[in-house]
C-alpha cells in the first residue's frame, strides 16, 4: 500500500472499500442463491478480483464507458448499479436490468455507461474500441474501459483492435484481469511470451500492477484515464489477480488443475479487502469496528435485495418477441 | 426520368445521408481514396474527409466489432464488407453481438449500424469472392436484410438502412453496379418490408430477388409471347419480409416459383415456400417450387459456372411445367 493518507482522499478510500465489499456481497448471495437451485442457469464469481473493478471504476465518471465480460458482476457494481435490478436481472425478472432477457452474462446498468457483460470470450474488445471512436469523432472527453480476462488475449480480435486504436490514438484502456486461469486451463500453458509485450508490439504503452492493492490499481488508472482525455490513449493494464471460485459457481471440484493451498494462500494472503481494510487501520482513516459495521450494513442491503428479487415478478409472456427489434413492437406476430 | 448506375445510385444514397446527419460515417477496407475495388464509394472520401470515410487494417471481424460500439454509444456507421464471402468472418460481431444487444439489454441499447456487402456468381472469381450469403443472416434474429434489385431500389432502401435504429445487411449485387436504371433527383426512401409488384399476372406468380428480379422479368416476357400470364414480385426486403403481398399473390395465380441466388437447400426460397405452402395452401393448384443457387461451391470455369444459378430460360420452363400441371415435384 504507497499511496500516504491525506484528509481529502479518506472517502474516496472508504468508498472503494464499501464497493469491494459490495462485489463480495453480492457474489456470495449470488453462488447461495446458485446453491440453493434458486438461481436459472449458472454464473461466473468475481470474488478475490474486487480491486481491479473498483480500483479502475472509481477513476472513471459516469460518462465514461465500460465494456465487461461473462465474470462481469463486479465491473456492474463498481460502475454504480445497484443490488436490487441485479439481483432481478439474475433470477430472470422484469425488474432487472434488462428485464431478465439477459442474465448473469449480460448484466448491465446501462445508464452508468456499462455496454454489458459479454458471453463471448473477448467479444467486447470491438464494441470497446467503436465506443472509443466514438468519442473521438464526436469530440467528447470519455474514456472506454475494456475488461477481459488473461483467456481473452488468445483470441484475434484483441490485436485487430489494439492496431486500430494506436494507428487512430483512442481513448481506450484495454484492462487484462490476468487471475491466472483461462477457464479450467492454467493461463502459462496456453498464453506464449509476455502478455504486455503483445500491446508494446504496436506501441501501445503497457503497464503490470499488483490486481490486488486497490490503491495502486486506482492511482494507475487515474493518472491513465486523464491522460487518455488529453489524446494520449490508448493504454494497456495487466492487473495480476485471482479468482476465489471455478470458473463457474458449478466448477467445485477443481484440484486437478488448481490446487486447494494455492487458493488458500490467495485468500489468506492476498485478499483485496483486508489488505485495504488493514491498511486502513495502520493509517488511522477507520478502525476495525468502523469497517465491521460498514461490511454488516451491505450485507443487511444485498440479503434484503436477495429478498426482492426472488418475490419479484418474472416478465409477461408477451414479452418474448419484444426487443427484437426497435421499431417492430413483437418480431413474431406473423407466425401462425 | 434520368438513369443513372447502382453503384451512384448507391453512392448518392450515402452522400445525401452524410450531409444530413453528421453521425453517419463510413469504414471498411480500401473505402477512401480507392473508392472501394468496384469504386462505389468514389469521391466520398474527398468531399467528406478521411474522418469520416475510414480506411481500416484488412481485418474485418475488427472494424465490425468496432462499428458496434460506435452505433452502441450513439454513432450510424455504415460498414463496407468488401465481398459478401467475408461475412463468415464477422459472424461473431455482427450475429452474437449486433444482432442481440438490443434483446439481451431488455431494449435498452440499440445498434444502428449498415452493413454494405454485396452477393452474386458468374464474375469468374471462384468458390470464395462469389457467394450469396443473406440466407445465413436473415435467419439470426435481430437482423435485417435488404436485396436492391436495381438503382432505384439500391438508393431508397440503403437510405432507409441507414435512419433505421437497427442492425441492417444490405446485399449488392456485384454484376449490376453498372447497371442504369430511372432513380428520381428528388429524395425519396423505400421502406424496409414492402414488397413491389412490378409486373401483373394471373398464371404464376415469379418471386425473385436481387438480381433474380432481372431473370424473373426476363423469363415473364418469355411467357407472356406463349400466352402464360406471369406476376413478378420483388420482396426488397428479407427481413422484414412482406408476407401478406406474396400471400396475396400465390392465391390469385394458384401457382409460384421462388427464385434467388443463395444455395437452394435451407435458404430463402424454402423460407418463402414454405410460408405460401403454409398461408396459400388451399388456394394452390401445384406445389411452390424453388430456383436457389446450385448446392456446390461457385466454380471457377465459366463452363461449370454458368450452371449454377437460376436463368430466365429456367424459370420459363418451371413455369410451363407448373401452368401444364405436370407432377414436376415427383420427377
Amino acid at each position: 500500500m504507497s499511496p500516504a493518507k491525506t484528509t481529502s482522499n479518506t472517502e474516496d478510500y472508504l468508498r472503494m472499500f464499501r464497493q469491494m465489499v459490495r462485489i463480495r456481497a453480492f457474489e456470495e448471495n449470488a453462488n447461495q442463491l446458485y446453491l440453493s437451485a434458486k438461481m436459472p442457469g449458472l454464473t461466473h464469481m468475481y470474488s478475490g478480483q474486487e480491486a481491479v473493478a473498483v480500483g479502475i471504476c472509481e477513476a472513471l465518471t459516469p460518462s465514461d464507458k465500460i465494456t465487461s465480460t461473462h465474470r462481469g458482476h463486479g465491473h456492474c457494481v463498481a460502475k454504480g448499479a445497484a443490488f436490487r435490478e441485479m439481483f432481478c436481472e439474475l433470477l430472470g425478472k422484469e425488474e432487472g436490468y434488462c428485464r431478465g432477457k439477459g442474465g448473469s452474462m449480460h448484466i448491465a446498468d446501462q445508464s452508468n455507461g456499462n455496454l454489458g457483460a459479454n458471453a463471448i470470450v473477448g467479444g467486447s474488445m470491438g464494441i470497446a474500441t467503436g465506443s472509443a471512436l466514438r468519442a473521438k469523432m464526436q469530440g467528447s472527453d470519455d474514456v472506454t474501459v475494456c475488461f477481459f480476462g488473461d483467456g481473452a488475449t488468445a483470441q484475434g480480435l484483441m490485436y485487430e483492435v489494439m492496431n486500430m486504436a494506436a494507428l487512430w490514438t483512442l481513448p481506450v484502456i484495454y484492462a487484462c484481469e490476468n487471475n491466472g486461469y483461462s477457464e479450467y486451463t492454467r493461463t502459462d500453458e496456453i498464453a506464449a511470451g509476455d502478455i504486455l509485450a503483445r500491446a508494446q508490439a504496436f506501441g501501445i504503452e503497457a503497464h503490470r500492477v499488483d490486481g490486488q492493492d486497490v490503491l495502486a490499481v486506482n492511482k494507475l488508472a487515474t493518472d491513465l484515464v486523464e491522460r487518455c482525455r488529453k489524446g494520449e490513449g490508448p493504454f494497456f493494464l495487466e492487473l495480476t489477480t485471482y479468482r476465489y471460485h471455478g470458473h463457474h459457481v458449478g466448477d467445485i471440484n477443481r484440484e486437478y488443475y488448481r490446487p486447494k493451498d494455492e487458493e488458500a494462500h490467495w485468500k489468506s494472503e492476498r485478499d483485496p479487502i483486508t489488505i485495504l481494510q488493514d491498511w486502513l487501520v495502520a493509517e488511522g482513516i477507520a478502525s476495525k469496528d468502523e469497517l465491521d459495521a460498514v461490511q454488516k450494513d451491505i450485507r443487511a442491503e444485498a440479503a434484503a435485495a436477495v429478498e426482492y428479487a426472488l418475490a419479484a415478478p418474472y416478465p409477461d409472456v408477451a414479452e418474448v418477441d419484444m426487443h427484437v427489434f426497435t421499431d417492430i413492437p413483437h418480431a413474431t406476430e406473423a407466425r401462425i | 426520368m434520368r438513369e443513372i448506375t447502382l453503384s451512384a445510385a448507391v453512392n448518392e444514397a450515402l452522400a445525401e445521408e452524410m450531409r444530413r446527419d453528421d453521425r453517419v460515417f463510413i469504414l471498411g477496407e480500401d473505402v477512401a481514396e480507392a473508392g472501394t475495388p468496384f469504386k462505389v464509394l468514389s469521391g466520398l472520401v474527398e468531399e467528406f474527409g478521411t474522418a469520416r470515410v475510414i480506411d481500416t487494417p484488412i481485418a474485418e471481424p475488427g472494424f465490425m466489432g468496432v462499428a458496434v460500439g460506435a452505433a452502441m454509444t450513439g454513432m450510424r456507421p455504415v460498414v463496407d464488407v468488401m465481398f459478401g464471402d467475408f461475412l463468415f468472418l464477422i459472424m461473431d460481431q455482427l450475429c452474437n453481438q449486433a444482432a442481440k444487444t438490443h434483446y439481451m439489454s431488455g431494449g435498452k441499447l440499440n445498434v444502428p449500424l449498415v452493413v454494405r456487402t454485396n452477393l452474386g456468381a458468374t464474375r469468374r472469381s471462384a468458390a470464395q469472392h462469389s457467394q450469396s450469403l443473406h440466407a445465413l443472416v436473415a435467419h439470426i434474429p435481430g437482423l435485417k436484410v435488404a436485396m436492391p434489385s436495381s438503382a432505384y431500389e439500391a438508393k431508397g432502401l440503403m437510405k432507409s438502412a441507414i435512419r433505421d435504429d437497427n442492425p441492417v445487411v444490405i446485399f449488392e449485387d456485384k454484376l449490376m453496379y453498372q447497371d442504369k436504371a430511372p432513380v428520381p433527383e428528388e429524395e425519396y426512401l423505400i421502406p424496409l418490408g414492402e414488397a413491389q409488384v412490378l409486373r401483373e399476372g394471373s398464371d404464376v406468380t415469379l418471386i425473385g430477388t436481387s438480381s433474380m428480379v432481372q431473370v424473373c422479368q426476363q423469363a415473364a416476357e418469355v411467357l407472356a409471347a406463349e400466352g402464360i400470364s406471369a406476376e413478378v414480385i420483388d420482396p426488397r426486403s428479407i427481413v422484414p419480409l412482406d408476407e401478406a403481398t406474396l400471400l396475396a399473390s400465390a392465391r390469385k395465380t394458384s401457382r409460384a416459383i421462388v427464385v434467388d441466388e443463395g444455395h437452394q437447400s435451407f435458404g430463402v426460397t424454402a423460407e418463402i415456400a414454405s410460408r405460401l405452402n403454409e398461408k396459400a395452401f388451399y388456394h394452390l393448384d401445384a406445389p411452390v417450387l424453388r430456383l436457389g443457387a446450385m448446392d456446390v461451391p461457385v466454380p471457377f470455369s465459366p463452363a461449370l459456372e454458368d450452371l449454377t444459378v437460376p436463368t430466365p430460360d429456367l424459370v420459363a420452363e418451371k413455369a410451363r411445367l407448373l401452368c401444364a400441371g405436370e407432377l414436376i415435384h415427383a420427377a
